[in-house]
């Protein structure tokens, strides 16, 4: 007879990795299922390859949109893995296919939700509270600064809140230009919040300062679930790590519990199954919808769990715009090193107070800028500097005189889910694996098309302030003001929401299906409402949070 | 080995202090500089250039960056080869194919109509003569706007080439890309240049909340 784990949980990213650590430390033999091959950044980094290492000079791919040295196997298409859209729709859906999912891709901006945003509804009457409070995610906040480690300053800002942090790296000379714009315009910017360690932490080493976290970390001084969660877990001796292994639908007992689920293996093709008393999605907000839907019995005709209907609802994106532009102050860099850790060094949190304004949500602001490693792409286009174009020994001053001397704004705010944008099973189509796909409805509304146009005004006064020029006119707000298209950000949430009332939610509190009560999700599907805040802090702590109440669950034998 | 390539080998190697003292004959040197010189460089054939292309693409990375008392030429820095390379991978796109080969033949029609002649055989003043017209967006006359967009493409593409080289990285001064052991921000020098300080980070604008 065929092994029963304990835990089954599909995905190895935030969610999965930290689901992995947590159960496996708590004593559990758990089954970890990665769609993709294994990848550790200690091992498989391209860290520190000089762009001129590869022909391509680091460009990208139609397989590596960040860059060929990237860390992600995966991006907006993968051969065979299609995803279809409504009419009318624009969304691109990012799939890391690999041990660790998009850990391996992201800029480690590690910011925890603050009070207000599991609140929304009761303060602006939009959108669903959660039926959990900052107080109960905060301890596992603590605990995933502690394990993982991020650098920042206590700053006491209430919806900001303070983390257990490593010190901050001291802002670039062009940050500092940055934060003078800032005050001058009222806009609070403050160090970073990023998870990359400038202290050795739990065994590894500190930051180097290379400014390559994109392509993985061979010290393992940036988070990856990996190097910093599977690692340690695979280390318990109670974790089995099934790669390759795409997971098609979570298998269900006569007793209508799960009892494990059914994939593909990849090397082989052939349709396999683990069996567990717990099951654990964390394949990724919408892939987790979507096993969910193709998860169908006669108990469940519309998908497991769907019960109550919202299964591919609720489902949103960061809102994203940027500008960029060239600071004549920046001109004639002396050819120092701005390197850094890897990502920004300030930010500015949402400063404002929307009741005064068009939109209801806030954003915070990303900034770029300064001297990068040349490579393919190179300064995007010199005839939008000043002196319009040429050729010769002029053109080769000008490379000169301007390279390093942008600065880029990039502005991530809430959205707020609504009924126009869902997923469901697309009835026609399925993957190459056999699978049914997802199809995408999309639809921004004023709330986020306004919040993006005081994205743009707000980045071209920072612009102006700087003594800068901007390189692009504003867009139209028949262009939705250059919002970017959902799902290019990559922080889709949603799709199986957190909820008191199992007619309105998928799961519970601590993200236990109501329709199964030993099927869990632990990473982006739960969330009932996006912030302005990148996600990955609270799908961790979420995570680790839904691992202690499985344990203790398990303990008392109620699953 | 080519005959440069001997020539620049035995040079080398009779600046040795080694070579002195062990007073190597010529033959005897130019044995020991087949072991030490690189091997022969083979000729780059290009896999998608045709020949006349690669002259003409060739010449014109050249007028873009051309050699001077800091660096090399596009040429010198295989800009041609990594164009090439690009534009035969399989990740090439069929447009940007047909917008190199077809950018490269508007040159040759506009040399034609204008000289009668291909752009390589014009003359560098006729040559100067085209670009001069294309290589100012702004300034340029509406209908030669393909041209325009041709050239801004193949100018941004031989920077790519130029400055992600090894010797665009140290023509830009490019020092980065390395392991430091501790991290202090940038030189005091480089802030100044900014009119910035640390001491900027010591005070915060209050967050307004009703």
């Amino acid at each position: 007879m065929a092994k029963t784990f304990d835990v089954c949980i599909v995905g190895s990213g935030a969610g999965g990795g930290m689901a992995a650590y947590a159960l496996t430390k708590a004593g559990a033999n758990v089954v970890l299922m990665e769609a993709g091959d294994v990848w550790y950044g200690s091992r498989n980094s391209k860290m520190m390859f000089p762009n001129y290492a590869s022909p391509r000079r680091g460009g990208s791919t139609r397989l590596k949109p960040f860059g060929e040295f990237d860390g992600c196997e995966g991006g907006w298409e993968i051969d065979g893995e299609p995803y279809t859209k409504a009419p009318g729709t624009s969304f691109l859906w990012w799939r890391a296919r690999m041990l660790g999912g998009r850990t391996n891709h992201w800029g480690r901006i590690s910011l925890r939700f603050g009070p207000d945003d599991f609140r929304r509804k009761t303060l602006d009457g939009l959108g669903d509270d959660w039926p959990i409070t900052y107080d109960d995610v905060a301890p596992y906040y603590d605990r995933i600064d502690q394990l993982i480690g991020i650098y920042g300053s206590r700053e006491g800002i209430h919806n900001e809140p303070d983390g257990l942090f490593q010190p901050a790296p001291a802002p670039r000379c062009y940050e500092l230009l940055i934060k003078k714009a800032s005050d001058r315009l009222n806009i609070t910017c403050i160090p970073a919040r990023r998870s990359v360690i400038t202290r050795p932490l739990n065994g590894r080493a500190a930051c180097h300062y290379c400014g390559q976290c994109g392509r993985g970390c061979t010290v393992k001084a940036n988070f990856s679930s990996p190097d910093v969660l599977i690692a340690p877990a695979l280390a318990t001796g109670k974790l089995t790590l099934m790669t390759n292994a795409m997971v098609r639908e979570v298998t269900l007992g006569p007793d209508g519990l799960a009892n494990g689920v059914s994939y593909i293996d990849k090397k082989t093709g052939a349709d396999s199954r683990v069996n567990a008393r717990v099951v654990v999605l964390a394949a990724s907000a919408l892939e987790t919808a979507r096993i969910l839907f193709n998860s169908q019995s006669s108990k469940f005709p519309h998908g497991l769990a769907n019960s109550s209907g919202t299964v591919g609802k609720y489902i949103t994106d960061t809102t994203g715009a940027g500008v960029s532009g060239y600071v004549p102050a920046m001109e004639n860099h002396a050819g120092h090193n701005e390197d850094g850790a890897g990502g920004m060094h300030v930010y500015m949190p949402w400063w404002l107070d929307n009741k005064k304004l068009d939109f209801p949500r806030g954003y915070h602001i990303e900034v770029g800028g300064g001297v990068r490693q040349p490579g393919a792409g190179f300064m995007g286009g010199i005839h939008r500097y000043p002196p319009g174009g040429g050729y010769g020994l002029k053109l080769k001053q000008d490379y000169r005189k301007y390279y390093g001397a942008t600065i880029g704004f990039e502005g991530r705010g809430e959205m707020i889910p609504n009924d126009d944008t869902y997923c469901e099973i697309d009835p026609n189509v399925v993957d190459r694996f056999g699978i049914p796909v997802l199809r995408f409805h999309w639809k921004w509304t004023d709330a986020e098309i306004n919040q993006v146009k005081h994205m743009q005004e707000t980045f071209r006064s920072l612009i102006a302030e700087m003594g800068g020029q901007v390189f692009d006119p504003m867009p139209s707000k028949e262009d939705g003001y250059g919002i970017a298209a959902g799902g290019q950000i990559i922080h889709e949430l949603g799709g199986a929401r957190m909820g008191n009332d199992p007619r309105t939610s998928v799961v519970s509190g601590n993200c236990q299906a109501h329709d199964v009560k030993n099927l869990f999700l632990a990473d982006g599907a739960p969330f009932v409402s996006q912030a302005d805040k990148n996600p990955t802090w609270t799908i961790l702590a979420l995570a680790w949070r839904t691992s202690d109440y499985i344990t203790d669950q398990m303990k008392k034998r109620a699953i | 080995m080519s005959d440069m390539d001997r020539r620049e080998a035995v040079k080398a190697l009779a600046l040795l202090p080694f070579a002195f003292s062990w007073d190597l004959t010529t033959p005897q040197l130019e044995r020991a500089a087949s072991v030490f010189a690189a091997p022969p460089a083979v000729p780059y054939v290009p896999k998608f250039f045709t020949p006349h292309e690669w002259r003409t693409a060739s010449m014109l990375a050249d007028y873009i960056i051309p050699r001077d008392s800091r660096s090399g030429s596009a040429t010198d820095a295989k800009v041609p080869e990594y164009m090439d390379w690009l534009l035969a991978d399989k990740e090439s796109s069929e447009n940007s194919k047909i917008a190199m080969r077809g950018g490269l033949a508007w040159l040759d029609l506009q040399a034609s109509e204008r000289f009668n002649k291909t752009f390589i055989r014009s003359t560098d003043a006729e040559r100067r003569q085209i670009l001069d017209d294309i290589a100012w967006p702004k300034k340029a006359k509406a209908e030669l706007s393909q041209g325009v967009a041709f050239f801004n493409r193949f100018r941004d593409l031989t920077a790519s080439g130029f400055f992600s080289s090894e010797m665009g990285y140290r023509d830009v001064k490019f020092v980065g890309n390395v392991a430091l052991p501790a991290w202090n921000g940038c030189p005091p020098e480089a802030n100044a240049k900014l009119g910035v300080s640390h001491d900027l980070m010591k005070t915060r604008v209050p967050v307004q909340r009703s």
